[in-house]
Order: structure tokens, then sequence, then C-alpha cells
């Protein structure tokens, strides 16, 4: 298939798991920030909203501070924001029309419809609570078609391939960026067994990822934080966590060297961070340093892109 | 002019024979049904994303072209003259340009003077002695036809460069099939869907002769911002074939190859929507960045086969259209079956003077305008506008020819106030492959919205229609 082809779709795919992360986020902060504040604390909840969306440089660079109404322009509406809710699906768009003929019907009908019910339905600023959690549920369900009709209509092949390496990177990173701003209610801390403020936190990043009824049932237990850091680095079955990423984009980026009969940088960068997943346990990582150890995957998670990028897309 | 032909009324009461059954259709009709089902149309227009740009236009950067949905009928008798008249001017041209980039016969026999062709911005040097596959340049051909009577069909425009949509006509079929299920069922409608396999073994066919058993096509597009971008993608969709850009393609060791994920591939036929100045930076518009670089050297060699061939436009420009009939006969020996709109060239004196006399009864358009731009429809001009035309016609008379206003047929059309007619026009697709041309069974008939419009241009608010040709004689 065409390197630009192939470049659309993973971007695609990128923009469209991008727009449900940020939605997710602003409804776990608007969940947090309902909270009185002796159950979530002090800290700016907005302000750790833009940091998970990475979108805290350019928001400052507009706004004074940080608080609902603004972040939530910010990142769902504002055009300035290239990473924005409505850029993302302005971008999805433009992508998919480019490479329609990659697309299956009905994932190009998820995407065009989606993007006119947000130039007309959404367009306006939302002046209640209620609409912006309509809106935020339909920004869900975008995501949520474009995965169930990529993965019920699509040919498996390249085409296919490539749109998976995108979610899975772009999921890696959303869960990894939650992980960097929030690490430090993560750290074990055997003697402390975790007011009301750390179970606060706690579920306000469960919720992010949509794993908090996931956490009951893997791990049958109260709240612990390094539980919570298990579940999103290292157990598998959570859909969103890096080890589940990265047994998907190995997976995929398997078929791709099946099928043309090559292996690249991709492919060995993307089994080594497997590997490291399937080798460590927490006890480890808290050991070595649970910042250090984001910090270091984000950098990682990067440098896959961008063999991906040299390797397949340009 | 006069008044219009009516293809259902005709000029008397009585319904004419291939618009009965629809006629009596729309009488059992309850009201609101056609308003109803337009915008039905128009939803699944959106849907599916069957949008142009307009130009110029920040505000709606992606428009739908008007629908209507009361279809446009041709019974197989008059189908069968347009389409025999459609093959013999599109050979023509084929053999026209065959003839201008080599022996130039038609020159020397004195038929049409020497510097229409060479003082043409249209005419392409690069193309001179250059061998084409088969001796097919015009691959794909949109000739532009309007009626007058139940006999009189002329020949309105040849387009034959990148003529465009044909893709209404195919979504257009679908979507009347889709809404008017019952309205089929009572018709014999010759259909349209062969279309892409057809345009795919065209283009197959022309592959250079030196390429594989299984050529390579891909669809050349100048990108997502062209006003007719979707065509593009919905054509390489429907061919199965890459949909590519400039950037997608470069040219080594005098071979086009396209990047694809599995590295370069080679290109053997591109069916370019890209215009002729834009296809290679070294050889026409440096500025150009839709373009290959080295297109034209690999074209040379014979590497590639351009469908259509560059330098087609000698053949559709409005100067030399007014020739086609002494064009047909030259090359054919056959009278032309389809008419010529009579045509002043004002760049002769005679016919000049007669146009500035008349400016007020004639339209008069730009010999390389397109789009409906650039024209004076006289009848409608205010007097301000026919002499501010007249200044600009006297400037520069080469750059314009004349024709008289033709009173185009009515079509009964759904409008706000009910079915009324309106001034309609056909362009049917003509292929061109190595030994055969095809004409599908149809066209895209393009339709003025407003009331006494006669301008069916997608650009200036013309709407389109599905048009049945029916498969049987009635």
């Amino acid at each position: 298939m065409l390197s630009r082809t192939a470049e659309n779709l993973f971007w695609l795919a990128r923009y469209i798991e991008r727009a449900e992360y940020l939605a997710r986020t602003i409804e776990a902060t608007l969940r947090a920030t309902a909270l009185p504040s002796a159950y979530i604390g002090t800290t700016n909840e907005w302000e750790s909203a833009l940091a998970t969306a990475g979108a805290a440089q350019g928001f400052h660079a507009r706004y004074e501070t940080a608080d609902e109404r603004s972040v939530v322009e910010y990142l769902s509406f504002s055009p300035d924001n290239p990473s924005s809710i409505r850029s993302c699906i302005d971008s999805a768009r433009l992508n998919s029309r480019s490479v329609r003929t990659a697309l299956t019907g009905e994932m190009w009908d998820t995407i065009n419809s989606g993007w006119i019910e947000l130039q007309s339905a959404w367009s306006g600023r939302l002046r209640t609570r209620d609409q912006l959690t309509a809106f935020l549920r339909f920004v869900q369900e975008i995501s949520l078609r474009f995965d169930g009709s990529a993965y019920r209509t699509m040919l498996r092949n390249d085409a296919y391939w490539f749109s998976r390496l995108g979610v899975h990177l772009e999921r890696a990173d959303n869960t990894a960026r939650i992980l960097d701003v929030k690490y430090h209610v993560l750290l074990p801390d055997k003697e402390h067994v975790g007011g009301p403020l750390d179970y606060y936190q706690w579920t306000a990043i469960l919720r992010s990822v949509s794993a908090l009824t996931a956490y009951r049932w893997v791990y049958r237990d109260t709240l612990k934080p390094w539980l919570i850091a298990d579940l999103l680095i290292l157990n598998d079955t959570l859909p969103r966590s890096l080890a589940s990423c990265y047994g998907n984009l190995v997976r995929n980026l398997d078929r791709i060297g099946v099928a043309y009969g090559r292996q690249g940088p991709s492919q060995r960068h993307a089994r080594g961070i497997r590997n490291r997943f399937e080798q460590s346990r927490m006890d480890d990582i808290f050991q070595r340093g649970l910042h250090e150890f984001i910090q270091e995957f984000l950098a990682d998670n990067a440098r896959l892109g961008d063999h991906i990028v040299t390797q397949y897309l340009s | 002019m006069g008044i219009a032909f009516d293809e259902m009324k005709g000029a008397g009461e009585a319904i004419r024979p291939a618009y009965q059954e629809l006629s009596r259709w729309l009488a059992e009709l309850p009201p609101d049904t056609l308003e109803f089902r337009r915008r039905e149309a128009e939803l699944l227009f959106r849907r599916i994303g069957i949008t142009f740009a307009v130009y110029g236009d920040a505000e709606a950067q992606e428009r739908l072209i008007p629908f209507d949905v009361v279809p446009r009928i041709i019974s197989a008798n008059e189908w069968r003259v347009l389409e025999r008249g459609l093959r013999q001017r599109v050979q023509a041209i084929n053999m026209f340009l065959r003839d201008i980039y080599h022996g130039r016969d038609i020159l020397r026999a004195g038929l049409i003077p020497d510097e229409l062709i060479f003082r043409n911005p249209v005419f392409r040097p690069e193309m001179n002695g250059q061998a084409v596959p088969h001796d097919v340049y015009v691959h794909i051909a949109g000739i532009d036809v309007v009626r007058v009577g139940p006999e009189d069909f002329f020949v309105l425009e040849d387009n034959a460069r990148t003529p465009s949509g044909v893709s209404y006509m195919l979504e257009n079929r679908e979507i009347m099939m889709r809404l008017f299920p019952d309205l089929f069922a009572r018709h014999r409608v010759a259909p349209v869907e062969r279309y892409p396999e057809e345009l795919l073994a065209t283009l197959g066919s022309v592959a250079p002769h030196a390429s594989s058993t299984e050529p390579t096509v891909a669809l050349l597009t100048p990108g997502v911002y062209n006003s007719a971008f979707y065509e593009h993608s919905f054509l390489a969709d429907k061919l199965g074939i890459e949909l590519v850009e400039g950037r997608d393609l470069i040219v080594r060791n005098g071979e086009v190859l396209m990047r694809t994920t599995e590295g370069m591939k080679r290109v053997d036929v591109l069916y370019r929507r890209v215009d002729d100045d834009f296809l290679d930076p070294l050889t026409f518009r440096p500025d150009s960045a839709l373009g290959v670089p080295g297109l034209m050297s690999a074209y040379a060699a014979g590497n590639i086969t351009l469908a259509n061939a560059v330098g087609t436009g000698i053949a559709d420009d409005k100067a030399v259209y007014s020739y086609m009939p002494d064009i047909v006969r030259f090359y054919l020996g056959e009278e032309p079956i389809l008419k010529n709109v009579p045509t002043w060239r004002c760049r002769e004196d005679d016919d000049l003077a007669y146009v500035l006399d008349h400016l007020d009864k004639l339209v008069v358009k730009e010999v390389h305008g397109s789009g409906g731009y650039g024209m004076l429809i006289g009848p409608a001009a205010t007097q301000a506008q026919i002499d501010s035309f007249r200044d600009r016609l006297k400037h520069d008379p080469a750059n314009f020819i004349a024709q008289p206003t033709l009173a185009l047929s009515t079509c009964p059309t759904s409008t706000a106030a009910g079915l009324a007619p309106r001034h309609v026009d056909l362009r049917p697709f003509v292929l061109t492959g190595r030994d055969r041309i095809t004409v599908v069974p149809g066209g895209l008939t393009r339709v003025a919205m407003q009331q006494d419009s006669l301008v069916v241009n997608s650009s200036q608010g013309g709407g389109t229609k599905d048009t049945w040709i029916l498969h049987e004689d009635i």
C-alpha cells in the first residue's frame, strides 16, 4: 500500500484514540472536582488534566488560570489547540477523506457523521453540565464505533495493522501520561493506609482509563496504589495497560513483517519493550523509581513511533 | 430565443412516450413526497461525503451539488443516435490529435489556420512526434450535449482533458435506486454500473508495450483540497487502484515509481486528474507542487501511459471547436452525426463585426474559459455588462467566440413551488481503449435550478439529475 495511505491510517487511529482519551480525562476531572475538597485535596485537578493531556504549555500561553470553563473549552473545542477534541476529529476526518479507498464504508460513516454532528449540534459553547456530559459521551461513542467498525469490517491486511499500530501507540502514550502526572499518589507507603484524599485520587486515575471495575475483578481487593500501578503498567489483561498495548504492537508489527517478508527496527524495538514488561515486577519498578520508569517509557514509545515512520511511512 | 422544448411535454399537450410512465407516477404521488425524498437524498449525499469545493468560497468549503430527484429520460432511439454521434466525434478527436502532433495533414490541407494551433497555449510542443500507445490521446471524454428540439442535439463542448462528473452519474443512480425502487420497477432503465469496470479495462489496454502482463494503474489527484477530490477517491475505490498524489511518485531511471510500505513499485498507467500545467515542474510550471519531477521524461521514454495524454486541450479548445464538423469530415469521410452549435470566431473580422452588433442576443465565451466563468449571456445581461464586455472583446478578439443563445430543452424538476420545467444539458462519457470505444448508456444531466437560467455549471448553483436511458423502444 502507499506509504501515505498507511501514514494516514496510522494517524487517523491516533486522533480518534486521543479524542476519546481527552473526553475521559475531562469526565474524570469533572467527577473529581465535584467532590468537597476534603476528599480530593487542594491540588488543581484542571491543571493536572492539562498536564495529562500534554496541553499545559499551549494553554498557559492563552489563559491565566486553569478552571473548568477554560480547560474544558481548550481541551474540547479550541481551534488553537491542535490536540483539542475538535481538532482531533477535524484531522481524523481530513485523513479519512484522503484515504477513503482504504476505509470501509462503515468506518467512513462513523467519522464523517461524527464530524457532521460535531459541526452542527456541538458547534456552540456548552452551557450546562448536562450538555457537556452528553458531548463527552458522544465523543467516546465515535471512538467505540470507529474501533468496532474497524474490527468488524476491515480486511485483515496491512491497512488494518497500521491502523491498529496507531491505536496502541497512542493508547500507551495516554496511559503513560496519566502515570507521569499522578505517579506521586501511587508511590507505595506501607505505613500509610490511604486516607480519603488518596482514595479519590486513585479512583480518578482508574476512571480516566475506564478501569475502576476492572480493578475489582482483577485484584478483588481494596484500592492499593501498587496494585493500581501494576494494573496500568504490567497487567496485560487490561486493554489500556502498557503491557497490553505492547503485546498488540508487537503482534501487529509481526503481521506486517510476515506479510512483507522483512523485519526491521520497529519490530526489534517493540519486542524489546514488550520483553521488559514481561520480565518486570512492580517491586523492581518501584525500587528503580516509578517516575524514571515512566519517563523512560514515554521516550521509548516515541522512539517506536519514529521507527515506524522511517521504516514504513516515508 | 424561442420557447424551450420540454422533454416531457414536447411541443403540444401530449406527454412524450418516454415520459408517460414517469408522468403517471408523478400524478399518483402523495404531495410532499418529492420534497421528502429530496431531503433524504441530501442527507445521503452529505453522509457519503459527495461534496465539492468551491474555489474562493471560504465559507462553504464543502458544498453539495443540488440533486433533483425527478429523473431525466432519454429513449432508446434517441440514445442510439447520440451514441453513434459520440463515437464518431471522439474517434475524430483522437485522429486529429495524432495528426496535430505528427504529420499535420489537416494544416497542410488548409482546413485550420496554423496559428490557431501553434499560438495556442494549450498546444504542447513537447508532444511533437511523441508516440502514445495505440494512438489513443483521449481515453476519457465528456462531451457536453444540449437539446433544442425532438431531433435536435448539439454538441456544446468537447471535454478532452480531465472531464469530471462521472461519479455523479454513478452515485445519482445508486441513490435513486434506493429512494425510488418502485419507479425503477416500472421502467427498463439501462444500467450504468459497469462504468468502473469499463474504465479499468480501457486504462489497462493502453499500458506501455514494455510493461508487465498485469499493468499497475493508479489515479493521480491534486489532493484532498481539489474540487473534484471526492470523484477521484470514489473512482480509485471502484477501480481498486491506488489514489496517488505527486508526492507519492518519483521518477527513477526513466520509470515512474510509487512509494509504498514495501518499497518502490512501478506504475504503468496513470489516470491523471491533474492538468497538463501541473504535471511535471521540470517541463511545465516550475512552481507546481502537485506534479512529479521528471514525469515527462518517463513519458517520452514510453515507460508510462498518461490518460488522457498531454496536449489534448488543443482538441477541446473553444476556437478549434468551431472546426469540429470539418475535422470529422476530414478524418472519417463522414458527415457529423452530432451538430455543432453555430459559432462566430471573433478572431475573424466579419464574425467580430457581427458579434459586436448582436451582443445582446449572443452568448460570448472565452476560448479557454470553463465552468461558466468569464462569459456573457447577452439576453440576460444589463447594458453596463454588455458595454464592459464589448471593451474586453475589442481588446482581444481572438480570445473569444460567440454562439446564439440556445433554448436548451427543459425537464420537469422539483422546485419549491412544485414541479416546473428547468433547462438541462447532458454529459455522456466516452471511453477509448486499444481496440474499442465504449459509451456507457447514461451520463451526467446538469440542470439550472433557477427559473429561466441557462447556466447549469455546478460552480454556479447548477444541480444534477439521474439520467435514464430506456433499454427498449416505446
